[in-house]
């Protein structure tokens, strides 16, 4: 029950920022599909630092630089999104994809480098963090406490009182909404725009990490994410675009996920008989029916996807 | 610094695109206090001007001055800064918001960085108090009515004390009553010492609100008249450049053989789960005009859906000609002989990205005429086609032919839409709101052209909500309410009170088709 509780938490954490980062840049009115992608270059820049940080680094340095890592690599390629979509006014909906494919075999193809350059027998795109990772969890009793899942908190609690109590909030909001009327009262589009997208770069960076770091010691870049990326879209249409409501919805898509994982310990679960594959399909398939009924009644921000034009009235 | 009477001067502004210049010489003068109506038809140059006094566009020539001072506007905010707000005839605002949130967006109060709206509600209860401008500053704008929504643009210059007031085309989406409401509000904000300039082609309007009113025409600058000393009939002459008659010329109607014959037609609704249309038979003969008259939503659309094939209809026939094409296709409607002039011309009557050219022939390019027997488009015919009819019809444009549908002005559309369906040579002409949006002179165009097609055998159908329009151009007049009809009126024996008691479902006959 414990290792239920513990795995539901860190996968809802995972959902939880990157569902955050894309609602900022939807409600800046850009459509961010390049989470996944975002996901994996945030998890790359995290793993770099753990492989090459000093073993004895202390564990709040450690934390906090690969933290740091995670956010910087999230930042620099969301702002590939930026460049396209706000600047180039490119289609919002490709960029996304090609940041998606981009992001997996860009750093598949980087941690090979590496790993040939340090070895030339080792042709894996592994990347190993046995010891670094201890610094991020902490035993509470028989439950696993990872750091990651209180920055989650403090990043839902940020983003909330940035969207709904700052004037940076409102502003960004307007611009997906009407970005016209922004406009008519002295707000810079195109900067409220940036701020969205790279906002969704911290957030999906972390998330990125906090997704290698929640089970494994090693990650196998090949792997990408796993579509987490686009659980998290799903996760972000459920929860309405609202934090608190993604919050909800990230622990319920977090308690599927973490049952393929410890469905073993329960008896009766165990009982059933069912393959394992079926209960790791579960978040996917529960994210496909909970969307087929939900999203009809689904308010996205209005001026989502319209790359904004200030010539045009 | 000597003391002026002007709040803001536009002198000798002039502004030109390329082949064209937009404003020649243009000089505006806003008294401090007053309301001032710009005048001018589609096309003017009125938005030209107030882009420039917004500084989206910088003239080539000319000076703006503020209380005597010449400023530079380079851009909104200069404009903003320099206290001149303007209420859009298509609001900015955002539709999930509350109405405070929309008033303070761009100049929030903060403290330590978070938004203090306890202020700005304070401030913006009292303004609404102090000038009549009732709102919930809490309802979400997508809940609250249009004019509660202008009333909140109007605090939006409010509260960031605007002196210089600019309303483009206010009334243009308010109901009767809210058109009273704002005449007041304007009033009351003129008294306070706010100068408004009031942009309109209403000439009813003008003169009932403003103090002075100055007309363009084609770019340039034709004068300013005190509206007290002046009468509608010379401000319209201003604006057109000639008289204009406000009545239609028509000789008396000489109805031949029926040639539409609708009986017991019922259309379901898309908005609720009765009938929009109930039961309605009606005749339309050779040489006459018969309007459809009615307030919005009483089942008119519809009907016209259900008999131009839109719609399919839930019972009833419809006869055009002696043929009976009650369940037949669009086209098959329109070359049996039935020509629209849609409602929406945006929605139904064009396809805006297309050219001029292509979409004069939009219901006819398969035609022989048109099309080769490979199948294959004829484009030196259908050029040809479209330069006759953009000549015979006068249908201005930027490029001719080749100009993006899009890009026209309104009423060049709506010429565009009328010269295609007229030269199809209908039996019956099916003419919805054939004018709304339009200014005089293209409404006295298409005035005529109905008349025309009526005095050359044809059996009109016009559907309205004017009551001018309905008053005086049609030779019978059914009134429909709730998808009914419930009066049938000949314009030159009833009045417009009697009109618009039946109109308003006070009043109704048995009516025979």
């Amino acid at each position: 029950m414990t290792l239920l509780l513990q795995y539901t938490l860190i996968f809802a954490s995972v959902l939880m920022l990157v569902a955050l980062g894309g609602c900022f840049a939807e409600h800046s009115g850009v459509i961010n599909l390049g989470l996944e992608g975002i996901m994996v270059i945030g998890a790359l820049g995290g793993a770099l630092v753990m492989r090459y940080m000093p073993a004895d680094t202390s564990a709040l340095v450690m934390v906090l630089t690969v933290m740091l890592g995670a956010i910087c690599f999230g930042v620099i390629y969301a702002s590939l999104l930026g460049v396209a979509c706000i600047n180039f006014k490119a289609d919002q909906t490709i960029v996304g994809t090609a940041l998606n494919m981009l992001g997996t075999a860009g750093a598949t193809v980087l941690v090979k480098a590496i790993n040939t350059a340090a070895n030339p027998n080792d042709v894996s795109s592994v990347i190993q963090y046995v010891g670094a990772k201890k610094n991020f969890l902490v035993n509470i009793g028989g439950f696993e406490f990872n750091w990651f899942m209180l920055i989650a908190v403090i990043a839902l609690v940020i983003a909330y009182v940035v969207l709904y109590k700052t004037k940076f909030g409102l502003r960004l909001m307007a611009c997906g909404e009407h970005p016209q009327a922004a406009d008519s009262v002295g707000i810079n589009v195109y900067k409220m725009r940036w701020c969205g997208v790279l906002i969704s770069g911290v957030y999906g960076g972390l998330g990125g990490i906090t997704y290698i770091l929640a089970g494994v010691s090693e990650w196998k870049f090949e792997n990408g994410v796993a579509g987490f990326g686009f659980l998290a879209l799903a996760v972000m249409i459920f929860g309405q675009w609202k934090p608190t409501r993604i919050a909800l919805a990230a622990l319920l898509f977090g308690l599927f996920r973490a049952l393929s994982n410890v469905y073993m310990g329960f008896d009766f679960l165990y009982s059933l008989n069912i393959p394992s594959t079926v209960y790791n399909m579960m978040p996917y398939i529960v994210s496909l029916v909970v969307l087929a009924f939900t999203s009809k009644s689904s308010r996205a921000p209005k001026a989502e996807g319209i790359p904004y034009d200030k010539g045009q009235r | 610094m000597a003391e002026t009477q002007y709040a803001i001067e536009m002198l000798n502004i002039t502004k030109k695109f390329p082949g064209i210049i937009a404003n020649d010489n243009i000089t505006l003068q806003l008294k401090k206090g007053e309301i001032h109506a710009l005048l001018g038809e589609n096309g003017a140059g009125k938005s030209t001007l107030m882009s420039v006094l917004f500084g989206l566009y910088q003239p080539e020539e000319g000076v703006i001055k503020k209380d005597g001072q010449v400023v530079s506007i380079k851009d909104p905010n200069d404009a903003n800064d320099l206290g001149i707000g303007m209420v859009h005839q298509h609001f900015k605002l955002v539709e999930c918001f509350t109405v405070l949130d929309n008033i303070i967006m761009g100049v929030e109060p903060t403290k330590h960085g978070f938004l203090q709206k306890k202020e700005a509600r304070q401030k913006v209860l009292a303004l609404s108090e102090k000038y009549g401008l009732q709102v919930d500053p809490d309802a979400l704008i997508e809940d609250i009515t249009v004019g509660m929504q202008q009333r909140t643009e109007i605090l939006k210059m409010l509260y960031r004390d605007n002196e210089i007031l600019i309303f483009d085309e206010p009334t243009a989406v308010l109901t009767p009553q809210e058109i009273e409401e704002l005449m007041q509000i304007m009033k009351n904000l003129a008294a306070e010492g706010k100068s408004i300039l009031f942009i309109s082609h209403k000439l009813a309007e003008i003169m009932a609100v403003a103090d002075r009113c100055s007309v363009l025409r084609k770019g340039k600058y034709i004068g300013t008249v005190e509206t007290k000393n002046t009468t509608m009939e010379e401000l319209s002459a201003m604006m057109v450049g000639r008289n204009v008659n406000f009545h239609v010329e028509k000789k008396p109607a000489a109805p031949g053989d029926v040639i539409l014959d609708v009986k017991g037609m019922t259309v379901a609704s898309k908005v609720h789960k009765n009938n929009a249309v109930k039961n309605v038979s009606l005749q339309v003969r050779r040489g006459e005009i018969v309007c459809i008259a009615g307030i919005d939503g009483n089942g008119q659309t519809e009907f016209v859906y259900g008999l131009t094939g839109l719609e399919p209809l839930v019972s009833g026939s419809i006869e055009l000609c002696g043929q009976d094409i009650t369940h037949a296709s669009i086209r098959k409607r329109s070359t049996s002989g039935m020509s629209h002039i849609p409602e929406d011309r945006h929605k139904h009557g064009l396809v805006l990205d297309y050219t001029l050219e292509d979409n004069m022939v939009l219901q006819r390019y398969f035609e022989p005429e048109f099309t080769s027997k490979a199948g294959f488009l004829k484009r030196g015919p259908i050029r040809a086609y479209a330069e006759k009819l953009i000549d015979q019809y006068d249908v201005r444009s930027g490029q001719g032919p080749v100009t993006i549908a899009r890009s026209m002005s309104g009423g060049n559309q709506q010429k565009a839409i009328v010269a295609r369906e007229i030269d199809k040579d209908p039996e019956l002409l099916v003419a919805v709101q054939p004018t709304r949006g339009l200014d005089v002179g293209a409404i006295e165009y298409i005035h005529k052209q109905l008349v025309a097609q009526r005095d050359a055998g044809k059996a009109v159908l016009l559907v309205s909500l004017e009551l001018d329009e309905v008053m005086d151009v049609p030779d019978r007049i059914l009134v429909m309410y709730e998808g009914e009809i419930v009066g049938e009126l000949d314009p030159k024996k009833t009045t417009q009170e009697e009109l618009g008691l039946y109109m308003a479902g006070a009043k109704r006959d048995e009516v025979s088709p």
